[in-house]
């Protein structure tokens, strides 16, 4: 078992150092509820199916992140405040790879 | 006025099982929702996705739940006001309720249980700043009224089912209609992605791929649309409406101001007892609750909407004694003159 050191900036700006374990099939989406990072109904709204984009993050770091899916890809083609560097947290799952991934949370939509 | 005995706010799976519940107690039901079907979350957003936690369905699709829930309460004939989104709630001196929805339905009840899931959904708006001033003066985010844009120019933004849908009906009563979307794939059913493509080659729908829709003109009504193509200047498209269709978000909405203790955008119960919120009568459940170890699951639902349904009995009928029967022994009388019961056994001697 590893955990990993992340950096997410919440809504309001403000950067949060959190560790998140590989082991549990957690994904980003899951790691922002369980430390609170985000007011709870306003995130993951759709349980983590990608078909919501309330816990859409701009990835800041340079990790290799995996592809987006085709299901992913068309949810963030309807999202509001997309950037290039837009991704669903709830498609990141918490693996060794992505150890010290920078995030930013999407403003609340 | 509506008069019932529990008003339910939210027509989810917790919602409708209260009403089989409260049907057992011979408590008559109505529900309130703002969305035009019920079955909530189960019908709005993943009809077709799986469900694998409903006690005793191995496999359940979440729009076939929310058939089969409609069909173990129809005996209990539930009212239905959907559509429409809870506004106001008034105490009466007897302790009562009256519940008046954003369209002005009025509905009287001794109970109220709120089963309002993450919120009413409401239609997600595009960031266009004088989008607002727009609104039924052009701007439509759902489309109530087809008839309304008979011969009419229309502008369609989004790229799901709903904007390719639309498109494709209105093609037919419109008299143009422009379809925008931000990328040349749509995210819809393929039949619906391979009409829109036919209805392009005849001409009856104008496509705008990848381009956005960054701007309205008009005076008091809308007259046209500034729209942005990826990298190049922004012209404008004249037209009479402007539908943006980027699907709907659970706001919590007006149940915010009832006065209710809310907690994490969810409303606090007492989980030891009954369900009941800090107003003796207003009960909440499902996931739209709050309390200590609470877990989101329908299963949780419908667990607590049991329970909320013996308090609310005993708080309609303070001095009836009664004892909970299984239906196994005492069947189900439905409202409708149905009645179910386990078959008799059959005594008979063997010689």
């Amino acid at each position: 078992m590893q955990d990993i050191n992340i950096k997410i900036t919440d809504r309001n700006g403000v950067t949060h150092d959190v560790v998140a374990p590989t082991d549990m099939a957690m994904n980003l989406m899951e790691v922002v509820r369980s430390y609170e990072l985000a007011e709870e109904g306003t995130i993951g709204i759709c349980g983590g199916m990608a078909m919501c984009a309330s816990c859409q993050c701009y990835v800041k770091s340079e990790h290799d992140l995996p592809e987006m899916t085709d299901d992913e890809d068309a949810m963030l083609a309807e999202a509001f405040n997309v950037e290039d560097n837009s991704r669903l947290g709830c498609q990141i799952q918490i693996t060794p790879e992505i150890d010290g991934l920078e995030v930013e949370l999407a403003p609340e939509s | 006025m509506i008069t019932t005995d529990i008003l339910i706010i939210g027509a989810g799976p917790t919602g409708l099982f209260t009403v089989f519940e409260a049907g057992l107690l011979k408590l008559k039901c109505h529900l309130i929702d703002a969305l035009p079907q019920p079955g909530g979350q189960c019908s709005e957003i993943y009809p077709k996705k799986p469900i694998y936690d409903i006690p005793a369905y191995p496999e359940i699709l979440a729009g076939d739940l929310t058939t089969k829930l409609l069909e173990q309460t129809k005996q209990f004939e539930p009212g239905f006001t959907l559509g429409e989104r809870a506004e106001t709630i008034d105490k009466q001196e007897d302790g009562t309720f009256i519940v008046t929805t954003n369209k002005g339905t009025k509905h009287h009840a001794k109970i109220v249980a709120i089963a309002g899931g993450l919120g009413s959904f409401e239609p997600r708006k595009p960031k266009i700043d004088n989008l607002e001033s727009f609104e039924d003066k052009g701007v439509e985010y759902i489309i109530k009224e087809p008839e309304l844009y008979r011969n009419k120019k229309v502008v369609i933004s989004g790229g799901g089912d709903s904007a390719l849908d639309w498109a494709i009906f209105l093609s037919d009563v419109a008299s143009e209609v422009t379809l925008i979307h931000r990328r040349n794939e749509f995210r819809g059913a393929l039949d619906s992605v391979e009409k829109v493509q036919e209805l392009k080659n005849l001409g009856k729908i104008r496509l705008i791929t990848p381009a956005e829709v960054k701007g309205i003109l008009g005076k008091d009504k809308v007259t046209g649309v500034a729209v942005e193509k990826k990298g190049e200047d922004a012209f404008i498209i004249d037209t009479d409406h402007f539908i943006p269709l980027f699907g709907l978000s659970p706001k919590l909405g007006p149940i915010g101001n009832w006065g209710l203790e809310i907690e994490k955008n969810a409303i606090k119960v007492n989980n030891a007892l009954d369900y009941q919120t800090n107003i003796p009568g207003i009960y909440a459940i499902g996931d739209v609750n709050t309390y200590p170890g609470k877990l989101k699951l329908i299963l949780c639902g419908f667990h607590e909407a049991t329970l909320m349904c013996q308090s609310a009995y005993k708080r309609i009928f303070p001095d009836k004694k009664y004892v909970m029967k299984y239906t196994t022994v005492g069947g189900v009388d439905g409202f409708d003159g149905t009645r179910k019961e386990a078959p008799k056994a059959v005594v008979k001697a063997i010689e």
